[in-house]
């Protein structure tokens, strides 16, 4: 199993990168090559050009802005794992990138290049579903943002247009002392997940509820938001059955059968991740901050 | 810069090696093919198995999940460099040995030098800490045992040595 032949180019810019997709028939972005090489090892790719992102500059940074976490297309999920920003403004993309592959494909692994993969599995993506995460991209004509909900297309393809690039994931920050949770049913570590729930609760004084938001992943075509918990939770005290009510709303997602599991049993799965991730979330959000 | 064929600038075991590549050429059949250095093996050459692990600037990565081209300016350790000297070999390699933490052989330099750089960052792993390490490694010989005792084992040993060894 060997890649196809293709010409490689190296730019040192993202405009230079977009000038490339624009100019060039059939060619694919390289990012850390996690998915892309095994694709292009299998054949399911073959482009006829490769461009490799790894020497565009300014990519690969993490950085606060207007009280969120910018995090550069570029930045590898190893370097994710051992930010300091991202465990204490963002506890759940630091809780659950520890799920992402293994610490072999997380050293090479990218944000940018699980999000534009699409697949719905990844973990990176449903957190990005959860914190409705704003997706930054550039063109020929300029830059735009998008709402990471209107980023997939659908299973494995992503709204960008063939001359576009995903430069950055722009995740605005919960308030200190929020509680996150964040929970995976797979066959061993490191495998995609089947499902997978990411759970979100801020407290108010009185001890109630006063934001919360759950995201699955894995059972459908892409992550989903379940927007719905919010009017469930918000005001109740943070209860099993409060929480079980919330989980709910996930019995009836859009979840596939596959070689795997059946439909039935990721909506089944969903639940019961569902209710894990709050009920952890919960206990982090009256714990105080961290 | 296009084309389908580049010239790479690697530092393989501490030795500089200049070369001209074929683009699509993968760095693991480069160390193979190209310098010869077989220790690293291919097994599933799609990123599952884990046995053509070697190390990127310290950090371990899938050889078969690159490209000889993205190695470029990088250093990389394999199988091969691990040991201090051609005579002595690595707390791991020994441990290994004694705890029967080997028995085809295949997946073993993977997971060698996936633990190279899992003590290195985590020098007093619990178990659980090790089996997950190591869970982007197949081996169907051992059952994992043997390699988690040696990896225990090792990690003890170099402790004891005071991070004298790499």
């Amino acid at each position: 199993m060997k890649p196809p032949p293709f010409s490689y180019h190296t730019p040192q810019s993202v405009a230079e990168a977009v000038a490339l997709l624009g100019s060039l028939d059939n060619a694919r972005l390289l990012a850390g090559g996690q998915s892309l090489m095994p694709m292009l090892n299998m054949r399911y790719a073959q482009p006829d050009h490769l461009i490799d992102l790894a020497r565009v500059a300014g990519l690969d940074r993490i950085e606060g802005r207007d009280g969120g976490l910018e995090i550069g297309a570029m930045v590898r999920q190893r370097s994710v794992e051992f930010s300091e920003d991202v465990r204490r403004l963002c506890p759940l993309l630091a809780e659950a990138i520890r799920f992402v592959g293994h610490r072999q494909t997380r050293n090479r692994g990218t944000v940018g290049g699980s999000i534009a993969h699409c697949d719905s599995a990844a973990e990176i993506p449903t957190v990005c579903a959860a914190l409705e995460a704003t997706i930054r991209i550039e063109g020929p004509s300029g830059w735009r943002e998008i709402p990471f909900r209107e980023f997939p297309a659908g299973y494995l393809m992503s709204s960008l247009a063939p001359d576009e690039v995903l430069v950055s994931l722009y995740l605005p920050v919960w308030a200190a002392g929020h509680g996150h949770g964040f929970e995976e049913f797979a066959r061993r570590h490191g495998d995609f997940a089947i499902v997978s729930a990411a759970a979100l609760l801020e407290t108010n004084k009185d001890g109630r509820i006063a934001r919360a938001a759950l995201a699955i992943g894995g059972a459908g075509a892409a992550p989903v938001r379940i927007d719905a918990v919010e009017t469930e939770l918000v005001g109740r005290a943070g209860e099993r059955e409060a929480f079980a009510a919330a989980a709910d709303l996930c019995s009836g997602i859009e979840a596939y059968d596959d070689i795997h599991a059946s439909g039935k049993y990721r909506r089944h799965l969903a639940r019961v991740l569902a209710l894990r991730a709050f009920t952890k979330a919960w206990s982090r959000a009256v714990g105080g901050p961290a | 810069m296009t084309g389908t064929t580049r010239r790479i600038s690697v530092t393989v075991n501490g030795t500089p090696r200049d070369e001209e590549v074929e683009v699509r050429l993968t760095l693991a059949d480069f160390l193979r093919k190209r310098l010869g250095l077989t220790g690293t093996h291919l097994g599933c050459e799609h990123g599952v198995c884990g046995a053509c692990t070697v190390l990127v600037d310290g950090m371990s990565a899938r050889s078969c999940l690159m490209l000889a081209v993205q190695a470029d300016d990088c250093d990389i350790t394999t199988v091969e460099g691990i040991a201090p000297s051609k005579d002595v070999l690595h707390p791991l390699q020994e441990a290994f040995r004694d705890h029967h933490g080997l028995q085809c052989g295949f997946c073993t330099a993977g997971i060698l030098t996936t633990l190279v750089e899992f003590l290195r960052d985590n020098p007093s792993p619990s178990e659980g800490e090790v089996r997950e390490a190591i869970s982007g490694n197949l081996c169907r010989c051992t059952g994992y045992q043997g390699i988690v005792d040696a990896a225990l084992d090792a990690a003890r040993r170099l402790r004891e040595a005071g991070g004298a060894a790499r």
